[in-house]
This record gives C-alpha cells, sequence and structure tokens, in this order.
C-alpha cells in the first residue's frame, strides 16, 4: 500500500494519501485522495462522475492491491461493467477474484410507505458487509441522492447521510462519493459539500461548439492542492487530466545539437543548430515560407536516422509531400519508410485538449525524435488565447521531458491580436525563435529571416535573406549597403557594382604588377651594364698585371742566364751558401 | 408466481408463526427486517405481531431477520431503512418502513383492508 508520507523522518507527518492512479489528478492533488477519508465528486450530467469512481476502484485494485466496494444507486453490477468494458476494466474478473464487490441499491418510491421513525441502518449494515466481505479499502457510492427520491423524510435521510460519512471515516475506508450539481450550489442537497474532506468538481463547458471537460479541486482539507481548472479527457484509457506531465520544471537536457536542415541558417547559431529536446518557434506573415522551413527540418531529421512526427493542420499529406517536392524535399521517402509521419487534420475537428492527448498518443506510438507543429496559430481557431497557451506549455513541457525537439511554426499578421498571441503566448516558452518576414522594396518583396532568440547559445544578429529555390532554401550572403543589408534586386544592383568596383580594383593591381616588372626589367638592364663594364675594367687590369708578371719573370730568367755564363769565384758558392 | 426466499432466511427465523391450515386466500409472507433490539426494532416488532393477529390471523407467515446477525440478507430485499416491513406474498412486493406506529397507514400500505373487508 503507497504511503506518501514519511518522505522526511524528522518532518510532521503529513495527511497520508490514497494515490487514485488516474492520470494527471494525483499531480493535482499532491499525492491522491485523503487516505480513510470521504471525497466528494461532483458535476452535472455527462461529466463522468461514475467514470472516475470506478477509474479509482479499479486502479486502486490493480496498480495498489487495494480491494474495493461499489455501491451503485443507479446502474446495477451488469450495466455498470458493460458500460466501462470499453476502457478496459474488467469488473466480473476483479469481482471473481474477491477484489471488487458491486451491490446495486435499487430505491423505489411507489414501493415505499413510511411509518413512524426509520433509520437508514440497512445500509450501513450491508456496506459495512461488503467492506468485511473482501477487507475493502475503498469504497466509491454511486450517486448517494437517489435516496432522496426515495425516502420522504428529508430531515431522517440528511442526518443518516452526515452519519454515514462520519461511519465511513471511522471504518478508514477512502470513500469517493459522486452527487449530482445542483442549482448555484455544489450538489442538490448542499450538504455532501460540508461533510466531504474533500470536494472535486468536474464540468462540461461548451465554448463555441467545442466541449471541454474541466476539473476544479474546490476544497481538500488538511493539504495543499492545484487551484486551477484543469482541463481532463475520457479516453480509451481512462480519464486523463491534463497536466499529465510534471507540473515542475525539472527535465534533463542534452547537449546534443540537432541541425536545422539548412546549412547556412547552421551556421547563424554559435553551435551550428538547436538543442536537441528543445524548442524552436518559427514566426512569419503568410507566405514566407514557414512550412517549407519546417519541411527541411523534418527531412533533416529523417536523413539523419532519426524519426519525426509532423502535424500538418493546413495541408493534407500528399499536398504536403507534393508541393515539399517541386523544392526538392523529398519527405515521401521517409514517410516509406516510416520515418516520418504525417498526421494531418483541422484544428477544429477536435476540442485543444483532444489534440493534445492525439498528440500524447501518437509520440508514445511512434517515439520520434522530433515534432512539427505547422502551425500552432490554427488552434487558435478552437480556443481563445489562455487556453492555447497553457496547451501549449503543457505540450511543450511534455515534449521537453520526453527529450524531442520541437518545431512549431506560427502565423503573425500585421495585426495587434495575433501577433501578441505569439509575442507573449509562447516566446517564452520557446528556446530558440526565427522570425521569417517579407522585406518589402521598391516593387518587390523579399524574405528575411532572423534569429530573435536562442537560449544557451550566442547567435547571428544579422537579417538574411533567403531564397527558396529548387534545391530547397538557400540563405544568400549578406550584402551591405551604404543604408544596411540590402535585398532583391537592391542586392543585385549592389552585387554589380561591387563586381565593377572590383574589377577596376583588378586592373589596377595588374596595371601596378606591369609597371613594376618593367621596373624590374630597366633595373636588370642596368645591372647587366655595370657588370660588362665591371668586367672590361677587370680585364683590362688583369691584362696589365699579367704583363707585369711577364717582364718580372723575364728579368729573372735573364739575370741567370747572365749568372751561369759568368761563373763566381770558386768559393763564391761558400759564400754563397752563406750568403743563404 | 410465489417466490421464494432463500433458503438461509428460513435458518436465521428467530420467529415463525406458521398456521398451516388450508384456506382459500394465499398465505400471507412477511418479513420484518430490523437491526438488533433497539426502541424502533422493538416497537415495529410488537405492532406488526398486533396487527398481524387481529387482520391477519391464521393466513399469514412472519420473519424476522435482524441483519446485525446476518447482514448478507439485507442485499436481497433491497433493504436500506430500518426497520423495513416486506410484504413477499400476495405480489406485487411492497415495503413499509418505520416503527409502524400508524395502523391505519400499515395496513393500507399492506393492502389488507380490502382483504378483510370480503
Amino acid at each position: 500500500m503507497q504511503e506518501n508520507t514519511l518522505s522526511k523522518p524528522a518532518a510532521l507527518p503529513q495527511l497520508p494519501k490514497s494515490p487514485t492512479g488516474i492520470e494527471g489528478l494525483d499531480e493535482i492533488t499532491e499525492g491522491g485522495l485523503p487516505k480513510g477519508r470521504p471525497t466528494l465528486i461532483c458535476g452535472s450530467a455527462g461529466c463522468g462522475k461514475t467514470l472516475m469512481g470506478i477509474e479509482f476502484l479499479v486502479r486502486g485494485i490493480q496498480e495498489y492491491d487495494e480491494p474495493g466496494v461499489l455501491m451503485a444507486f443507479e446502474e446495477t453490477g451488469e450495466e455498470l461493467a458493460a458500460n466501462v468494458a470499453s476502457l478496459g476494466f474488467d469488473l466480473k474478473d476483479l469481482q471473481e477474484r474477491k477484489m471488487l464487490r458491486v451491490d446495486h441499491v435499487h430505491v423505489d418510491r411507489s414501493e415505499i410507505e413510511e411509518t413512524g421513525e426509520y433509520d437508514l441502518e440497512g445500509l450501513f449494515i450491508r456496506l459495512g458487509y461488503a467492506i468485511d466481505a473482501i477487507g475493502a479499502k475503498r469504497v466509491v457510492l454511486d450517486t448517494i441522492e437517489s435516496l432522496f427520491s426515495g425516502f420522504p423524510n428529508q430531515a431522517v435521510l440528511r442526518s443518516e447521510i452526515r452519519r454515514l460519512f462520519r461511519w465511513l471515516k471511522d471504518r478508514g475506508v477512502t470513500t469517493v462519493i459522486t452527487a449530482e450539481r445542483g442549482d448555484g450550489t455544489l450538489t442538490r442537497q448542499g450538504l455532501e459539500e460540508y461533510v466531504s474532506d474533500c470536494v472535486i468538481l468536474l464540468d462540461n463547458r461548451v465554448i463555441d461548439q467545442i466541449t471541454t471537460r474541466r476539473l476544479r479541486i474546490v476544497k481538500y482539507r488538511g493539504s495543499t492542492h492545484g487551484t486551477n481548472e484543469y482541463p481532463y479527457l475520457i479516453t480509451e484509457d481512462g480519464i486523463s487530466v491534463l497536466p499529465v506531465t510534471s507540473l515542475r520544471l525539472e527535465h534533463q537536457v542534452s547537449n546534443n545539437i540537432v541541425s536545422s536542415g539548412i546549412p547556412a541558417l547552421d551556421e547563424m547559431f554559435g553551435r551550428r543548430g538547436f538543442y536537441q529536446g528543445s524548442s524552436v518557434l518559427i514566426t512569419g506573415t503568410a507566405g514566407t515560407a514557414k512550412t517549407t522551413l519546417a519541411s527541411a527540418f523534418a527531412e533533416k531529421i529523417c536523413q539523419t536516422g532519426q524519426r519525426c512526427l509532423f502535424f500538418a493542420f493546413e495541408e493534407s499529406p500528399q499536398q504536403l509531400i507534393r508541393n515539399m517536392s517541386s523544392v526538392s524535399i523529398d519527405l515521401e521517402k521517409h514517410v516509406r519508410e516510416n520515418r516520418l509521419r504525417i498526421e494531418a487534420s483541422r484544428p477544429t475537428l477536435n476540442g485543444l485538449e483532444q489534440h493534445l492527448v492525439t498528440l500524447h498518443r501518437l509520440v508514445k506510438e511512434f517515439k520520434p525524435d522530433a515534432v512539427v507543429i505547422d502551425p500552432i496559430t490554427n488552434l487558435i481557431t478552437v480556443g481563445n488565447l489562455s487556453e492555447v497557451r497553457s496547451m501549449l506549455t503543457r505540450l511543450i513541457d511534455f515534449l521537453k521531458v520526453s527529450g524531442i525537439t520541437a518545431f512549431f511554426t506560427a502565423l503573425v499578421n500585421g495585426g495587434v491580436g495575433r501577433a501578441e498571441m505569439t509575442e507573449e503566448g509562447v516566446s517564452s516558452l520557446v528556446d530558440t525563435w526565427i522570425s521569417v518576414r517579407d522585406l518589402e522594396g521598391i516593387g518587390e518583396r523579399n524574405r528575411g529571416l532572423s534569429i530573435l532568440k536562442s537560449r544557451g547559445m550566442a547567435h547571428s544578429n544579422q537579417v538574411r535573406e533567403f531564397i527558396v529555390t529548387d534545391h530547397g532554401i538557400e540563405l544568400l550572403d549578406v550584402v551591405l549597403g551604404p543604408t544596411g543589408i540590402v535585398t532583391g534586386a537592391g542586392r543585385l544592383t549592389q552585387q554589380l557594382e561591387e563586381r565593377a568596383q572590383a574589377l577596376a580594383a583588378q586592373q589596377e593591381a595588374e596595371r601596378r604588377d606591369r609597371e613594376l616588372e618593367r621596373r624590374r626589367r630597366m633595373l636588370e638592364a642596368n645591372i647587366a651594364n655595370l657588370r660588362t663594364e665591371f668586367e672590361s675594367v677587370e680585364e683590362e687590369l688583369r691584362q696589365i698585371s699579367t704583363h707585369e708578371q711577364t717582364r718580372h719573370e723575364a728579368l729573372v730568367s735573364g739575370k741567370q742566364r747572365i749568372t751561369s755564363a759568368n761563373p763566381p769565384a770558386p768559393k763564391a758558392p761558400d759564400s754563397g751558401e752563406t750568403g743563404k | 408466481m410465489q417466490e421464494l426466499p432463500p433458503a438461509s432466511a428460513f435458518i436465521t427465523l428467530s420467529m415463525a408463526e406458521d398456521f398451516n391450515e388450508p384456506l382459500d386466500e394465499e398465505t400471507w409472507e412477511l418479513r420484518l427486517y430490523v437491526a438488533g433490539q433497539t426502541p424502533k426494532s422493538v416497537t415495529a416488532v410488537a405492532n406488526l405481531r398486533k396487527y398481524c393477529e387481529q387482520h391477519l390471523k391464521g393466513r399469514y407467515k412472519l420473519e424476522v431477520i435482524d441483519l446485525q446477525e446476518n447482514p448478507q440478507l439485507a442485499e436481497g430485499d433491497q433493504i436500506l431503512a430500518i426497520p423495513t416491513l416486506v410484504r413477499k406474498v400476495p405480489e406485487p412486493i411492497r415495503k413499509i418502513i418505520g416503527d409502524l406506529s400508524n395502523e391505519e397507514k400499515v395496513l393500507v400500505g399492506l393492502d389488507v383492508r380490502s382483504l378483510t373487508n370480503k
């Protein structure tokens, strides 16, 4: 049995709670219904009061091993079993396993005559017997008001119901009592809400032909609780109260980067793309290629072997595939390989919450790495601003917790209303915000793209012009004119001018090069001249020195010859020797 | 058609006055559900016995069932209020709740008067 207390031994014991197992409800009630105390679920017809009661019992049995008693005043056991069979609850099986006991209480006023004093001890005995028979921890009474139609004496009934609540508390069973909503009060009798420890109000509202069910916790003795109205849905798996995800901002973050699918756009981000699991918003006026940008992203995700879920609220899958193939984005291949799933529906098909649940379901089923919603602004047609915002908050939270990269497009127009919606409603929620817009110049429109924000990384501050070509989206290099960035024809003119200037500069440079060459050649010629001169001088000088040497040698040889012709005195060699 | 009470009901019979005289009219089967010896229960038993002796002498079967002892019997007759008198036979089933202090109402409720007037 689940105890929600004792998380901190030193702290005072908190009110023990009994988890309902109903998706989302335990988050709002911070752990479940008050354990061992009565809880009232009230609401008008078609709110799912009985269903919530039964789900409380069935989940209690299946998930927390707490047997339960269902005392039904309106429907028989067979009817109830048939009604909830579609949700996968097998009441018969649970009854056979002695985990559930269904007691149908039939009250028919026409059969009953009243004389003298009485009390409802019989009900207590029946309930007590049922509880003891299976050791029940949970009890559901559906709908106790039927008693009022069956018994004429209101005073007795009121005191007996008061006694019943007291008795249930003393038995220590967690009880859910359903009641119809009264006129201006929470219940018809205006009694149960005061004797219950927790009151949950269910509401079924139709706004602009779209029904939304909402749940609010009116009171919860001894515990804090979410006080808002929370939308809930009756799905194939039972009741699902939104937020289905954590109400806290405690998700894991990834440092991985995913590409936007456009290399030049990646370059504009400090880390060459978006963080995985972050949320990206592209806003733009009509015809600014938001869908194309989204498709490029989807294609890139699929090309890297990941899976992408594409919600198209404007185009059918076939139309989207055809249109994107005209700009060389081949989505069909990825659809065939089951890496891309396109879910197209009109937003008005369902209520907002239903869309959210569809998305949840598909995400769980398909397990995508990225989700594209094109465009989120269309959802406004089915809800007002605050609703769309709260839905998107929950959606973004859900995707973030799941680590799925979210890519939204949003249409903005010049008007005030929707632009505000985007700015105030969503932009604070998303991590990366890219704006595409028309840059209308003289006689033409061009598309400009800029990054308004990118949490956690540096980004370019430039407005880049981008064009959609047959090969996909191309971001053009920034062209700066005298008055800033220029686009379109202006850009072309600017480019031409620049080209002319560059040509002139080049020619000038070439001319300079030639001049230099000439100078060099002149210099070299001069050098050659000088060298020739030097050579001739050198030769002359060398000649002179050769003559000199020849003369000297001739002189020496002449002297020798003279000496050999006149031999010296015999002593001469001695003297010659000594002379040496 | 006479609806037979569950077999266990007879075991718990705290008081059965069976006057098996062959009669033209069918035997009245009455069950009184009480819970312990509360003043209301005691009053109801005494009142009922008195009326039966006066108006249905020899033609009735009376069971008094104490739900404190046999809580499982409450479900069968859809008992909520205590004390409850159930007329099983003749059909249709009729229920009278309270301590049966108003004789007029009990007899009307059981539809006894018409019978005694015959």
